[in-house]
């Protein structure tokens, strides 16, 4: 039996789609394969096209390779258009003078950009937004261009502006319509959509029609219809898309009346064996726009071609997608025309928008719009298109997830049919089956399923739902430590407290899985039993756990010197101390400069100085400051009611005698502090893992924030304390922070983690709610008696003091280190002034 | 010293009891400086470079041994590469060079090591 042909005209994303389905259900192999390419390369991911500008190549960006296509028997005639149907002898033409005969015809001729007929719109320096070849044209011209602007300010114009704003050039965003992405969002999304995409520096022209290009043969700018212009060397156009129904209107073929190639829910075009998928199908007079329903109609033609039945039946045109940096998300209907409710979430300060719109009862999800943070999305698409019946305040759904609102609905609510990834349409049961069968990480699953592969949309679901079902079917999630321990930190903190075990070694032993561990564990581990039995972390067994940091109880810095920071409680000293100080730097040539916690800090120490330098600092008086450790660092203060006229109460003094109660106590990370002494908040307080500010009746409480790459401000734990309680207080906040977060886990990321959230905080720590407060009480006293200043230990102890030292068989310092001298003091040689030498 | 400089020699470089069995140690000859390390594996000592090709500074001996899935390994402490101490190969990346590793036996309470 001789094969029948299958032609699909066009390689785009949708045609290389249905390439792949072919592939799948043609199991007796009864159909050839051939497919004409207009573009010098195969498919490639259009949708990620902008991520041509920051680096992926053109390989990177292609779905499938072209081996692929002849391994699998596929003919591709690439950078050959065809050119005609002759649907009486069922031919296709092409370019090159190729002609195939088929027996089913599939156009996958996609679309293109639509360009105004604006007078000069041929200028050089005009372009599209659609091909790598456009995108290498851009970068070409940027080169000699300064200022671009693009035309429309829809999904694709926004990425293109951010592309040319990427290439170097200053960038305009024009737009007709009085809002940004008129299609998918309302006046006041669009509004805050504004507001964000020009606080990264682009500028937003709306309601403006642009009559002409200007310029000689280079574009110099354009001039609008309310008369004004705007000077620009560089335009994008991206007005929208027209189908590319060309073929189809030459050969006689239904076209709709503003472009489309007609098709029924069999996708068939007026001709039974001619087939159309993608944006140039015209479906119920829609054109699809989106990679999703076109790999949806790519599969149900390749469905019917071998033998099966399927329908189209239109498509969900929800999307989510990141546009400048910005979560923009739409789901379900938006332009409801059915009596409805609407939701309005705005936060002006953080730049989100975000509106649900309900059923009239409140009890459905009609559709919604997400804009600075689309985190809810997956949910809330899932919740509309399944019909899932609201929860009683909806409101929760959108809140932001730090404010401590529990989810009402997680992946168990929703039934099997549900589509988690509308992209690859595969749906929950098709996951879950995948994890049973086990695919049980991320990886394996977007291998398996493809869920995820597409917009990337999904894959906060498709995770959640990975953890549930793992969690279903008694799998634990792996949160080892590393490949020496299958324990979490928390787990290793209770084993070793409820055993005793004071080593490394015996931890290993019994609960580890042998080897020599590594630098994850070992910190990790030396950390847990300082945590629990306050031992020296320089002590003999101690000693080979402590990364550089804390084996020499100094801070490595980029040239292997080390810097030395006493403790300065509260940031109060003395003069005498301050000249001690500066007497240590000169006489060991040292760098010095004021810390943000308000102590001094010494750089540039060799090794085998630290004990000589730590000698004279401790005959001053000073301590060990422990800048070295994961460890409590500085309680920074103002100077309170003692000095400042509007001061309240003192906190100087406050602030001393919290730090001397909590230096020196090993934590999963470092912890900073801060006491405020009115409301003015000099300290900074709210910006630490605990901070406190006066009032007049007392003290308030202010637990997790911090500084560092992700700010959080700290949120208010409890008002008006008196210090008796606000001790006992953190005395237990920080007891239960060192007990159950994981390694190297700031007290910010800890609480938002917490489920619960500041509440159940406030549970476990005023309420007692776990019947463990009286524990907790204990093991800071513990830790509280037992403090000793590390480098007291260490000078008064010769087998110590023999480490401090580069060479194992001279007493002589690292030769190599170089430094050179800026604005009057020390610093690290450069790579330029050590090559010199 | 002269006649350990040539080459293929072994010099000795202390006893091994003066080599803490669980810190590395840098030694000092002529004017390399040569990390030694203690840790189970297939030999028992192990001697590399001391100079982190990434960084250029001279701090391995300062950082933290280990193994990864059996190969036993030393950490920059300055940022985070691992190396191995059998090979010198990088495990972290392979854009940062390998260490030079140097042959190294304990005979008859002696470190001794191959330098040329």
């Amino acid at each position: 039996m001789s094969k029948e042909n299958v032609i699909v005209i066009g390689n785009g994303m949708v045609g290389c789609k249905f390439l792949a389905a072919m592939l799948q259900k043609d199991t007796e192999q009864r159909f050839n394969l051939i497919t004409f390419c207009e573009e010098p390369r195969p498919a490639y991911d259009r949708v990620h096209l902008s991520e041509y500008f920051s680096g992926k190549t053109s390989d990177d960006l292609t779905l499938q390779p072209i081996d692929w296509y002849t391994d699998n028997g596929i003919t591709i005639h690439l950078e050959d258009k065809a050119v005609e149907i002759d649907r009486e002898s069922k031919v296709v033409r092409s370019a090159k003078g190729i002609e195939v005969r088929y027996d089913t015809l599939v156009l996958a001729t996609g679309s293109s950009p639509f360009v105004p007929p604006v007078p000069g719109i041929e200028k050089e320096g005009v372009f599209v937004y659609r091909t790598i070849e456009d995108l290498e044209g851009m970068m070409e011209h940027a080169k000699v261009a300064s200022k671009a602007a693009v035309i429309g300010g829809g999904l694709l114009g926004l990425e293109a502006a951010k592309a040319t704003q990427d290439l170097g050039l200053e960038s305009h965003v024009v737009e007709f319509a009085s809002r940004l992405m008129p299609r998918q969002v309302d006046d006041a999304g669009g509004a805050t959509l504004k507001d964000i995409i020009e606080s990264r520096g682009l500028t937003v022209h709306l309601n403006k029609a642009t009559t002409e290009i200007l310029g000689d043969e280079k574009v110099s700018g354009m001039s609008f219809k309310d008369g004004s212009t705007l000077d620009v060397d560089m335009i994008v156009v991206s007005a929208g898309i027209r189908p590319r129904d060309e073929l189809a209107r030459k050969c006689g073929l239904e076209v709709g009346p503003r472009g489309g190639v007609v098709v029924n829910e069999q996708l068939r075009t007026s001709d039974p064996s001619v087939f159309a998928i993608g944006e140039v199908a015209l479906y119920n007079n829609i054109i699809y726009g989106l990679v999703a329903p076109g790999y949806n109609m790519a599969d149900i033609v390749a469905t019917q071609i071998t033998g099966g039945d399927a329908k189209f039946i239109g498509a969900d045109m929800s999307t989510k997608l990141k546009l400048i940096g910005t979560d923009v998300a739409s789901f379900g209907n938006i332009e409801a025309n059915e009596p409805h409710q609407n939701i309005v979430l705005t936060d002006p300060i953080k730049g989100t928008y975000k509106r649900l719109i309900t059923s009239q009862d409140g009890k459905r999800l009609i559709g919604g719009i997400l804009i600075g943070d689309a985190d809810a999305y997956g949910t809330l698409l899932q919740m509309t298109l399944n019909e899932i019946e609201l929860p009683e305040d909806p409101i929760q759904l959108i809140l932001p997830a730090d404010s401590g609102s529990t989810p009402a609905f997680g992946p168990a609510a929703l039934p099997d049919s549900a589509q988690i990834c509308s992209c690859e349409n595969v749906s929950k049961g098709d996951i879950c089956s995948a994890i049973e069968s086990g695919a049980t990480t991320l990886p394996a699953l977007k291998k398996c399923t493809k869920a995820g592969t597409g917009c990337g949309g999904c894959v906060p679901l498709v995770t959640n739902l990975l953890n549930h079902t793992l969690k279903e079917l008694g799998q634990e999630i792996n949160t080892d430590l590393c490949e020496h321990f299958s324990h979490t930190r928390q787990g290793l903190y209770e084993i070793v407290r409820a055993t005793g075990i004071n080593t490394f070694d015996t931890l290993l032993e019994e609960h580890g899985n042998g080897g020599n561990g590594c630098e994850i564990c070992k910190p990790a581990v030396g950390s847990i039993l300082a945590s629990i039995h306050n031992d020296k972390v320089i002590a003999p067994r101690n000693r080979k756990l402590q990364d550089t940091n804390d084996r020499f109880l100094a801070n490595i810095q980029k040239d292997g010197t080390y810097s030395v920071v006493p403790r300065i409680p509260g940031g109060e000293i003395t003069p005498d101390k301050l000249i001690v100080i500066g007497e240590v730097a000169k006489e060991y040539g040292l760098y010095t400069k004021i810390t943000g916690g308000q102590r001094i800090d010494l750089f540039g120490a060799k090794v085998n100085d630290l004990p000589a330098i730590w000698q004279k600092l401790i005959d001053a008086g000073f301590e060990s400051g422990h800048a070295y450790g994961k460890a409590l660092r500085t309680v920074k203060s103002c100077v309170g009611s003692t000095w400042c006229r509007f001061g309240v109460q003192d906190s100087t003094s406050l602030a001393i005698e919290v730090e001397n109660r909590y230096k020196g106590i090993r934590a999963p990370h470092k912890i900073k502090s801060a006491v405020s002494g009115c409301t003015r908040e000099c300290a900074e307080a709210q910006s630490k893992d605990f901070g406190i500010i006066t009032t007049e009746k007392g003290w308030n409480l202010y637990l997790g924030g911090n500084g560092g790459m992700k700010p959080r401000h700290a949120d208010l734990f409890a008002s008006d304390l008196d210090k008796e309680t606000l001790i006992t207080y953190i005395d237990r906040y920080l007891m239960f922070y060192i007990k159950t977060a994981d390694k190297l886990q700031r007290t910010s990321v800890w609480l938002d983690s917490l489920q619960g959230g500041i509440e159940h905080l406030r549970d476990v720590i005023i309420k007692d709610s776990l019947g463990i407060c009286e524990e907790l009480d204990q093991q800071m006293q513990h830790l509280v008696d037992t403090y000793h200043c590390e480098w007291k230990d260490a000078i008064e102890d010769p087998e110590k003091l023999k480490r401090f030292r580069h060479f194992g068989n001279s007493e002589e310092s690292d030769p190599t280190i170089r430094h050179s001298l800026e604005r009057e003091q020390i610093r690290p040689a450069n790579e330029e002034e050590l090559a010199k030498l | 010293m002269s006649e350990n400089a040539s080459q293929n020699l072994w010099t000795v470089i202390g006893k091994s009891e003066e080599f803490a069995s669980d810190l590395g140690v840098c030694i000092k000859i002529e004017d390399e400086q040569i990390a030694i390390f203690k840790l189970a594996g297939e030999k028992e000592w192990y001697a590399t470079q001391n100079l982190c090709p990434h960084n250029k500074r001279m701090v391995l001996s300062r950082g933290l041994t280990g193994d990864l899935n059996g190969e036993p390994k030393i950490t920059c402490p300055l940022h985070k590469r691992s190396f191995s101490v059998n090979s010198g190969e990088c495990l972290t990346d392979s854009d940062t060079g390998c260490l030079k590793t140097y042959p190294i036996k304990e005979d008859d309470g002696k470190l001794l090591i191959q330098f040329s």
